[in-house]
């Protein structure tokens, strides 16, 4: 079984952002970065069916150099090895390019399963697994949070809306977006930091890959998004503020 | 058709309730970019809701029928709403951002070399086109997204941000479109829907909520704000990553894929408020929020909020709440 899961390096949650002065993409000179959260559960999903199933898990990352950081993490929690599509920096860029940079970069691995989270924490386009899978003519079900063998194939769990579930069979190759809930991540051991350090990353450029613009759509400007609602906000000492609030929640709106 | 085709999602003849939001959204841009508007239904047996669709000013109801749409498979939605697309030809292609649109539209667009913008929160016509706002980084960036090329230009509209209650009435005929479809054409195999475990606890009863999110860090911090519950005669709820971690049960999450509440007060402690989890709570009369992120979304939508370090603030409210 050979499982690939792609994955995404994306600036940390906690950072603050500012859009950079020709508002096309943020100011990233002092962030720090991180795996995009979902991608962290795909990979947690592809290295437990690993485990039960045999076989290797590839992750594919398309990043600039700081992206190895990541994809060294991956590899340290147990991948096999990884690819590692080299960019320039982050754009608020175009999620068919990029599918069709990465499907082109999978061609010659011809894996069994492909994995993905469910959307990134930046672009949010929460479609690069589903344009994936049709760009490589792959099956695929979203949302997925458990992955069983069922004959030639698989049986995954999907999740819907309101607490609903299905369970869906389809055969292999495929590509799944994962679902956070069902497994808690795993950390790297000292033992695979080490070993980490002597796997394989394969490095390719977008240019090798010819990553052609698909050009439907193009985005024009980024903005901090004005505030709609007024709310009343309290700052300074907490206990005043705790103090204000509980005026405000008992005589103005009377919810106490 | 050179119009606006929203496509409506139902199950078992009941449309989805965020169906006639992406209706209202579609009738909107048709005014204003002065485009016909059409309706889609796919199903099997669909002809009962695409009749409940009549009564709106639209230029048509297409009901999409065939017993291979009974069960939804992004194969077979796509198959059938590409050969819609492709004999009527609309410019615009509108969905609701729900979980079944997040499977099969970036499919249907990426077949024909275009990119659905999705989770659309506004937009804004320049020059006879329209300009597409949707949210990066968790809500926190705004961007302005222009559509190129020739179309069919597809976007999918968020939970909330457009209102159904705006819909114009009128009358529309409805017209079956029987789509070419095979079994062979399908390649996965949906099985029976399934709930987990019947809810114990119904947090749509709960007058006050308290909800927690990811900025409690520990899971030995939950007490506090357990603590803050109790001083209010509240329901604890949480986002989604409190329940994933394993911190609270399940239902006990609010938000998309968690319970949808409308209480008196929703207080949000630690919750950035990622559209995932407004959409489960916006519909509180009074939001309270506690965030030590000033630029939060939560705050988008508190009536009230305190910006401080909720280790500090919450143990000051419950003091307070004492008194």
């Amino acid at each position: 079984m050979k499982i690939v899961v792609a994955i995404k390096q994306v600036p940390a949650r906690d950072s603050l952002l500012k859009v950079n002065s020709s508002g096309n993409w943020i100011e990233d000179a002092d962030l720090s970065y991180e795996i995009n959260e979902p991608d962290a559960y795909a990979l947690e999903a592809g290295l437990q069916f690993k485990e039960k199933q045999g076989g290797e898990v590839v992750v594919i990352c398309a990043g600039p150099d700081r992206a190895s950081q990541t994809i060294r993490e991956a590899l340290a929690k147990g991948a096999d090895r990884a690819i590692h599509i080299e960019t320039e920096e982050d754009s608020a860029g175009d999620p068919l390019v990029l599918a069709a940079v990465m499907a082109k970069a999978l061609e010659a691995e011809q894996p069994d399963l492909v994995l993905t989270g469910l959307q990134s924490d930046d672009l949010g386009y929460g479609q690069t697994g589903v344009i994936l899978a049709e760009t490589m003519g792959l099956p695929h079900a979203t949302l997925i949070m458990n992955i069983e063998p069922e004959g030639d194939g698989i049986r995954v769990k999907r999740e819907l809306e309101d607490g609903w579930f299905q369970n869906v069979d389809m055969p292999l190759p495929a590509l799944l977006t994962i679902q956070s809930g069902a497994t808690k991540l795993r950390y790297a051991t000292l033992m695979g930091i080490k070993k980490a350090k002597t796997k394989e990353v394969k490095s390719l450029s977008v240019a090798e890959l010819c990553g052609a613009g698909s050009a439907s759509i193009r985005v024009e400007r980024l903005y901090v998004p004005e505030k709609s609602k007024h709310s009343q906000i309290f700052d300074g000492p907490p206990k005043e503020a705790a103090a204000k609030l509980v005026e405000k929640l008992r005589f103005e709106a009377r919810v106490l | 058709m050179s119009g606006i085709l929203v496509v409506l999602e139902q199950r078992d003849g009941k449309l989805h309730k965020m169906a006639l939001e992406a209706l209202a959204a579609g009738q909107q841009f048709g005014l204003e970019l002065g485009l016909p508007v059409f309706a889609a239904v796919l199903g099997a047996g669909v002809g009962a809701v695409a009749e409940s669709l009549a009564g709106y000013q639209l230029a048509k109801v297409h009901a999409v029928d065939h017993a291979l749409l009974r069960e939804y498979t992004p194969d077979g939605f796509t198959i059938a709403l590409r050969q819609l697309l492709a004999a009527h030809s609309p410019s615009y292609v509108v969905f609701p951002h729900t979980y079944q649109v997040r499977d099969f539209a970036p499919k249907l667009a990426t077949s024909l070399g275009r990119v659905l913008v999705s989770d659309v929160v506004s937009h804004r016509i320049d020059n006879g086109s329209l300009i597409a706002v949707r949210q990066l980084f968790q809500g926190k960036i705004n961007a302005d997204v222009r559509f190129e090329g020739a179309g069919p230009n597809f976007l999918s509209v968020q939970a909330g941000a457009w209102r159904a209650d705006s819909l114009q009435a009128g009358a529309a005929a409805v017209e079956v479109f029987t789509p070419e479809l095979s079994e062979a054409q399908i390649r996965t195999k949906p099985l029976e829907l399934f709930r987990e475990s019947a809810r114990a606890v119904d947090l749509t009863a709960a007058d006050i909520i308290v909800s927690v999110g990811r900025g409690i860090r520990e899971e030995e911090n939950i007490a506090i704000v357990q603590g803050l519950a109790d001083a209010l005669g509240a329901e604890l709820a949480a986002s989604r990553p409190i329940c994933d971690n394993g911190w609270l049960p399940m239902e006990r999450q609010v938000g998309s894929s968690g319970q949808t509440v409308a209480p008196k007060m929703y207080l949000a402690v630690g919750i950035s408020g990622a559209i995932q989890h407004l959409v489960g709570m916006k519909g509180a009369k009074t939001i309270v929020a506690i965030n030590k992120d000033p630029e939060a979304p939560i705050f988008e939508v508190a009536d009230y909020g305190i910006v401080g370090d909720l280790f500090q603030v919450v143990p000051a409210l419950i003091d307070e709440l004492k008194k």
